[in-house]
């Protein structure tokens, strides 16, 4: 059998999924089953006076109406922050605002309607009657600051938290030293919104003869959110608590949090004693789902004449929206701050963020999550500088990454990057797009009268998070390992439960392989089982790119342990030393080294393990191993794309002609589901350049609640990219993997925007804030 | 006042009483139990709930169940007829044209339909027939080699 590791295997699971069987939370009928609905906030900041829910109550076919002070009461507690900075306020949240608190962003959760069906539970949602006393809204990352307006009572500025890494008169130092100080100020990187494609549902069943709760959620770790219903926000203790996150459509870091109907619906489920449904609507969605990016910053970099980076310099302001969600303030501090040198050795580096509170839904991770706004920082401005010192973007880039020699490299801010050949990479590219020919490409069609452009960019991810210490050490409240139990069944196929969770990666082919190339038996012998706290060992989940690099290398571990077992038994029944074995993970079978045909299958072993009957003294019957992997390091994936852009003078409408990628994710298990995660970041990045943008206006009311109004990317708006790989493996995990599920959407929004301003350039614009819409771009070059 | 509603899916007939202002994605999923056809949107965006009405493409959120009454549907679980795949569907198994699988049914459904309309649709034909269908994971790369490789198999 040849390894399955490298090989473009088709994905097991998607039978399923191309004839309509998927799993996914709203599509449960449970006989029985109540159907709830949430009243939201219509208002961005209001105190909430009074409710009356009399009328809703007495609807025919409601069952009964809750609101906050129920919850409280029934013993739900405050939805709690999982990332605790140092000096972090952490503001109070719960599921449901009660009466005499406010409501802090349209779509904050007043009242709760359980019916009969989801119609009436809808129609009951507007005889609620509330009564607000409307307050003015405290909008804008850094506005939001100085606004007078307080949105929580011991918040007064509407700061959560600073935080800062570096070296600050190092960074003064380099900037005085360049000969250019580049300087983009009040640098916008914009609100976005996730919307994977299924709208987040939950579903839950009580139990009253055993006490036992099972709720399913639309989560990307539903361990961690058993933990935190258990030991803050629900009170049923774990044991008696079942979360089951079946198959999930898309998640992109917002599917990672503690959402208030996670508490909600099963509260009432056991209250009712029936099972309850809520699937959100897209507009609900799009003003509960916590968000992404909405960062102001200043960066300044300086440059020498020959290219040199001397220094860094960057402040921001981040919005995390009316509440901390779960993770917010992890992501613009050590998934963001540390990421800013890039690929660069770069002397003086500080940065300093602002975590503030405004009157918009929460923001927390979204694909990327911190890295994107430190690569977009950063690379926009490296753009303007090669610009200003009339160098080409490439070879400044080139002058200074970090040497393929001095890997593992400690950066001035606190991560140690593994591996990289980053001249490789950009060779790869250069290879790939042709750069020279794309560049005269670009020439000919200036020289032609066109606006046309080259955007280039070097981005890193830090992935794979975390060292459970680090990540203590930094603020967070749980520890980031991974499991793994491998079940050798007596027959020899084997059920691997992994605690990461797929929701569109294809761990059930990708960690299949893993295992079969581990114990030398065919893919289609392995079944992955995932998302089902009753199934599986407590596991972390997946989000930050890291379910290769941590759960597989769980499953590398656990696989050890399996082969270690059936050498002891091999060796027994063999009459051979331990040392005399080998086993042959090509054929799934131990044989005496020298005397290949003294041997014993993998199904015998197997088999002879739950026997027992003839084991060595001392040794357990079964086949069952386990592995917890906490890793070494974060992993650090890089990659080199190339945008090329023509820009119609008259509409501003950007043709987006060519894009090319090479990126680094050191080895690869299935190369096709690899170039799928790529190209699928790539154009989520791409949305968020030239589409996307989670708007709202003056008073905080969200302009973007549907998809007429959130400019979604479509694929008639794209080329077909053009993707390779260089490898550079990860010298710290088992397979010497690294993250891929988000170097497409960090590379790709920086990128695009540098192909479009290098395209406008000649006109005498520099920059604009994204995303970089065709009117916006009118304006600048008709500077209206 | 509720209205008894007729429709065939997937060669059945199935017979509801429904409120008038019953969608027909909520006749199929919820009276009916066939959940392939999912929701992904309000406002007709999507194409998630893409099914076939009388043979042509329907987005199931923005129609009535009321309105189908009587006509024939064919949603994603009647794609595979005796145990095989419709060229579609085998051809996003192929391509990797799915990730977590939401969009999928409905774009299977567009992209079949497109097909039957024109049958040599080249890929720029193909991009912009997916206008009406959204996807979050694939970047539609794979979703538009997929389409190129069920219109080679439709065509022999
Ligand atoms: S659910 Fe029908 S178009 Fe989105
Ligand atoms: S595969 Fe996830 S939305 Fe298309």
């Amino acid at each position: 059998m040849s390894k399955l590791v490298g090989q473009s295997i088709k994905r097991k699971e998607d039978p399923r999924f191309v004839q309509g069987k998927g799993s996914y939370v709203a599509n449960l009928n449970i006989a029985g089953m109540a159907h709830l609905a949430l009243k939201r906030s219509p208002h961005a900041h209001a105190k909430i006076v009074s409710i009356d829910t009399s009328k809703a109550a007495a609807l025919p076919g409601v069952i009964a109406v809750f609101t906050g002070q129920d919850l409280i009461d029934g013993g739900c507690g405050k939805l709690p922050c999982g990332w605790n900075v140092p000096n972090i306020k952490v503001p109070t949240r719960w599921a449901i605002q009660p009466v005499g608190d406010k409501v802090r962003h349209v779509g904050d959760t007043i009242a709760a309607v359980v019916a009969e069906s989801r119609y009436i539970a809808q129609d009951a949602l507007d005889l609620i009657e509330v009564e607000y006393e409307v307050l003015p809204a405290s909008l804008g990352a850094k506005a939001t600051v100085t606004s007078g307006i307080v949105i929580h009572d011991d918040l007064p500025d509407n700061t959560s938290y600073p935080w800062a890494i570096g070296d600050l008169p190092a960074a003064e130092a380099g900037l005085s030293a360049a000969d250019h100080v580049v300087e983009l100020k009040d640098l916008i990187n914009t609100r976005l919104i996730a919307n994977a494609m299924e709208p987040r549902a939950a579903a839950a069943q009580w139990s009253e003869m055993t006490e036992e709760m099972t709720l399913w959620t639309t989560s990307q770790n539903p361990h961690p959110i058993r933990l935190l219903l258990s030991a803050f926000t629900l009170g049923i203790p774990e044991h008696k608590l079942r979360v089951i996150s079946p198959d999930v459509g898309g998640g992109f870091g917002s599917k990672i949090f503690h959402y208030p109907e996670e508490i909600i619906t099963p509260w009432i489920a056991r209250k009712l004693n029936r099972p309850v449904k809520w699937v959100a609507t897209r507009s609900e969605a799009s003003m509960t789902d916590s968000q992404g990016r909405d960062h102001v910053s200043t960066i300044k970099v300086g440059v020498k004449n020959d290219g040199t980076i001397t220094a860094i310099h960057i402040s921001t302001h981040a919005d995390q929206g009316a509440y901390l969600s779960t993770f917010a303030p992890l992501i613009p501090t050590a998934l963001y701050l540390t990421l800013m040198t890039g690929l660069y050795k770069v002397p003086g580096v500080y940065g300093e963020v602002w975590g503030t509170i405004t009157n918009t839904t929460p923001v927390d991770a979204y694909r990327g999550a911190g890295r994107p706004e430190a690569c977009y920082a950063l690379e926009r401005a490296i753009d303007v500088a090669a610009r200003k010192i009339n160098m080409d973007p490439i070879a400044l880039r080139r002058k200074n990454f970090i040497p393929a020699n001095e890997f593992p490299y400690q950066t001035p801010v606190a991560l140690q990057y593994d591996s990289g050949d980053y001249h490789k990479l950009f060779d790869k590219l250069e290879e790939i797009s042709d750069y020279n020919g794309l560049v005269a490409k670009r020439d000919a069609a200036r020289a032609a009268g066109k606006l046309a452009g080259i955007g280039v960019v070097g981005a890193i991810e830090a992935s794979g998070p975390a060292p459970s210490k680090v990540a203590g050490a930094l603020g967070g409240a749980v520890g980031f390992w991974e499991s793994a139990v491998m079940r050798v069944h007596p027959s020899g196929k084997v059920s691997l439960m992994t605690g990461s969770h797929s929701h569109g990666q294809g761990h059930e082919t990708a960690f299949a392989q893993v295992v079969a190339d581990e114990l030398g038996i065919g893919v289609n012998d392995v079944d992955i089982v995932h998302g089902d706290t009753a199934k599986i060992p407590f596991g972390m989940g997946s989000y930050g790119s890291r379910s290769l690099n941590v759960g597989g290398s769980a499953i590398v571990k656990a696989g050890e342990k399996v082969r270690n077992k059936m050498l002891k038994i091999a060796a027994h029944q063999l009459e051979a030393s331990e040392s005399d074995l080998v086993y042959d993970r090509e054929n799934g079978r131990v044989y005496v080294k020298g005397a290949p045909s003294k041997s014993k299958a993998f199904g015998e072993l197997a088999f002879a393990a739950y026997t027992a009957h003839n084991l060595p003294d001392g040794l357990e019957p079964g086949m069952e191993e386990q592995s917890f992997y906490d890793p070494a390091n974060f992993t650090f994936p890089n990659s080199a794309h190339i945008a090329y852009v023509e820009v119609d003078k008259d509409t501003g409408e950007v043709n987006l002609q060519k894009y090319y990628a090479v990126d680094d994710v050191g080895n690869v298990v299935n190369p096709m589901i690899v170039e799928g995660q790529i190209v699928g970041g790539i154009v989520q990045g791409i949305g968020q350049a030239l589409y996307e943008h989670g708007a709202y206006d003056a008073d905080g009311q969200p302009q973007t609640l549907t998809f007429m109004d959130y400019a979604m990317p479509k694929a008639q708006f794209f080329p077909r990219f053009e993707v390779a790989r260089t490898v550079t493996p990860s010298p710290h995990n088992p397979l010497g993997v690294k993250g891929a599920g988000e170097m497409g959407t960090i590379a790709a929004t920086p990128a695009v925007a540098n192909a479009v301003m290098d395209a406008i350039a000649p006109l005498g614009v520099e920059h604009i804030e994204l995303p970089l819409t065709p009117q916006r771009i009118w304006k600048a070059i008709n500077k209206i | 006042m509720n209205h008894t509603v007729t429709i065939t899916i997937n060669g059945v007939k199935h017979t509801r009483e429904v409120e008038p202002r019953t969608l027909l994605a909520s006749f199929i999923r919820d009276h009916v139990g066939l959940t392939g056809t999912n929701v992904g949107c309000d406002t007709s965006q999507c194409g998630a709930c893409t099914v076939h009405v009388d043979g042509q493409a329907v987005k199931s959120c923005t129609v009535l169940a009321v309105q189908a009454d009587g006509s024939s549907v064919t949603t994603i679980e009647g794609m595979a007829q005796g145990g095989k795949l419709h060229a579609v569907q085998q051809a996003f198994w192929d391509q990797h044209g799915l990730q977590c699988g939401y969009c999928t049914p409905g774009m299977i459904m567009s992209i079949s339909y497109m097909l039957k309309q024109n049958p040599n649709a080249s890929e720029e034909e193909i991009r912009h027939g997916l206008e009406g269908n959204i996807c979050r994971c694939t970047g539609y790369q794979n979703i538009v080699k997929a389409a190129l490789q069920a219109r080679e198999a439709l065509s022999n």
